[in-house]
């Protein structure tokens, strides 16, 4: 057993030496707080591409792909369609287990990183990510095209949830680069994942991940967990506070 | 100044849902009605998720309409007796009201459901308040004397009862039922229901004006106070911290509305209301009516991981 394992070791790292590069990056902030006057924030990742010994002579220039996507969720899209002249909602898609935040992020526009061939297999641009969908009992993700799958892409765009900038990433040097990740002000709470890809001539070398979380923390935290976990305390409590506002109000405005 | 809400997971600006808050509440003061079916679709608009905005608005409906209720107890305009009959009718109205909520929500279309029977409430109401406002108002301007309240069939329903404050002898089988209506309508629809209930007192109880309203609250409050505790309990939406904002605003607002509502003669205040719930369920109909925006809409169903 130990044996067979050895040798698929074996077999295996030669590929990933020719992968002659190594990622090193780092996000500003891993943890990101919300507090009650937050209101966005904007994280920065950096890193650098380090070479070595057997990396090709003439590869001197790299191109970057970062994936950031949010805590996953399902989704539902629905269509309204006129029926008896009014707009109803007669049709739907259900998204599963989608991203609830996605940002694609690149040095400069994904056709000229790489080929549709690699962009469609390593989900470069927002065209190209998987957005599984459940089509009459089938889990699938449908064509770029698809009038749910665009709809829903441009109305998370509008909510600034799901981005893509192919000027985003800045290279200092030649292997030094930067990028500014920005968290609109309804960010969904949770663990982000980064995934930096790396490209050369077109070809991809090699990727990195690393990640970042969004808590609540103090008094939003605990009004959060009080609310889940202690429901019927929690009621009361704001019933309280309405017939305690209530009842302050008459005294505050009364006329004597 | 902005502030983030804990289980919205927004961030809002205080002085904007404060602004909500207090223009709502005048209204309430004013017309003695709740006014949720003005709040939520506000707090819709400015980014909240209805769920979230129903339970919410429901906390901060209770706020209101309990200094209201105090202001109008304190000139004796609450009739006990009647508002412990309606009571009755109310809860169970509301638990009514919660599960068939509950089952229409499983069978999808359940917000053209809401909408459609906005629209149908609100412009029958609506219209119907805004006529008879319009006739009163005329008659007094001509200056003739208003028809003597006939006695209708509901007088002759048996269960007689004396309500001292508001003067009137009448059957409880009538008042349950109302409060039974209101009650359901007002779960399933997120609304506290005083615009329809005040208008029934009126028109179909004969309840005399001076007393209607404060009654009217005392009802709004207890199923309002009810539906906060539902919603708390099996869905965990209420947001404490809007709920808090919307209610000091409210309060302060419902003040100066009902100090406004006093100086207006009935009848205009009839109109004026009628007007208002008139145009809210125009709203909604042109909303079900025209092309909308956008054709397509995404709703998340919760967030894992």
């Amino acid at each position: 057993m130990k044996r067979t394992l050895l040798a698929a070791l074996l077999v295996l790292l030669p590929g990933s030496v020719a992968h002659a590069e190594r990622l090193i990056v780092s996000v500003s902030n891993h943890r990101v707080t919300v507090t009650p006057n937050y209101s966005g924030e904007e994280l920065v990742l950096f890193g650098s591409v380090e070479k070595d010994a057997s990396t090709p002579a003439d590869r001197t220039t790299y191109d970057l792909v970062v994936t950031v996507m949010g805590p996953r969720a399902d989704m539902v899209t629905r269509r309204k369609e006129r029926t008896f002249g009014i707009w109803i909602n007669t049709d739907y898609r259900q998204f599963l287990q989608v991203p609830s935040y996605l940002a694609l992020f690149a040095n400069r526009p994904f056709e000229f990183i790489t080929s549709p061939e690699i962009a469609r297999r390593q989900q470069i641009g927002l065209n190209n990510v998987l957005l599984t969908q459940r089509v009459s009992g089938d889990y699938a993700d449908v064509v770029p095209n698809d009038a749910f799958r665009s709809a829903f892409i441009r109305l998370r765009t509008q909510r600034g949830l799901y981005r893509e900038d192919a000027s985003a990433v800045t290279f200092l040097t030649p292997t030094l680069f930067r990028t500014g990740i920005p968290l609109p002000a309804e960010v969904p709470i949770g663990t982000y994942e980064v995934e930096i890809k790396l490209f050369a001539n077109g070809a991809f070398i090699g990727k990195t991940e690393t990640a970042f979380e969004i808590v609540k923390v103090g008094f939003e935290q605990f009004v959060a967990t009080t609310a889940r976990q202690n429901g019927l305390v929690y009621g009361l409590v704001t019933a309280a506070m309405a017939l305690m506002t209530g009842w302050m109000a008459s005294v505050v405005f009364r006329k004597d | 100044m902005q502030l983030y809400l804990p289980i919205a997971d927004l961030p809002v600006n205080v002085f904007l849902v404060l602004a909500m808050g207090a223009a709502v509440g005048f209204v309430s003061g004013m017309f003695g009605i709740g006014g949720g079916f003005l709040m939520t679709p506000l707090l819709i608009f400015i980014g909240i998720t209805p769920a979230v905005a129903v339970a919410s608005v429901a906390s901060h409906i209770a706020a209101s309409s309990f200094s209201g209720a105090l202001a109008y107890w304190r000139r004796r305009a609450i009739d006990p007796a009647l508002a412990g009959v309606l009571l009755c009718g109310g809860v169970t109205g509301t638990a009514l009201g919660v599960w068939t909520f509950t089952q229409l929500r499983a069978l999808g279309q359940l917000d053209l459901m809401i909408a459609l029977s906005y629209v149908v409430l609100l412009t029958t109401v609506g219209s119907l308040m805004f006529s008879e406002g319009l006739r009163a108002l005329m008659r007094t301007r001509r200056g003739t004397v208003p028809p003597r309240r006939t006695h209708n069939w509901i007088h002759g329903l048996p269960l007689k009862m004396r309500f001292k404050r508001s003067k009137i002898y009448l059957s409880v089988i009538p008042i349950v039922i109302v409060g039974i209506v209101i009650g359901f309508i007002g779960a399933v629809m997120g609304i506290g229901g005083g615009f329809i209930l005040v208008p029934i007192m009126i028109y179909l109880l004969r309840v005399p004006t001076s007393t209607v309203i404060g009654t009217s609250m005392v009802l709004t409050l207890v199923t309002m106070l009810f539906a906060t505790m539902l919603h708390a309990v099996t869905n965990h939406l209420v947001d404490a911290v809007l709920a808090l904002i919307l209610m000091v605003g409210g309060v302060t607002g419902a003040q100066f509305g009902a100090r406004a509502g006093q100086k207006i003669r009935g009848e205009q205040l009839r109109l004026l209301l009628g007007l208002l719930i008139l145009s809210v369920g125009v709203r909604f109909a042109i909303e079900l009516v025209i092309r909308p925006e956008d054709l397509f809409t995404i709703r998340e169903l919760g967030v894992s991981g």
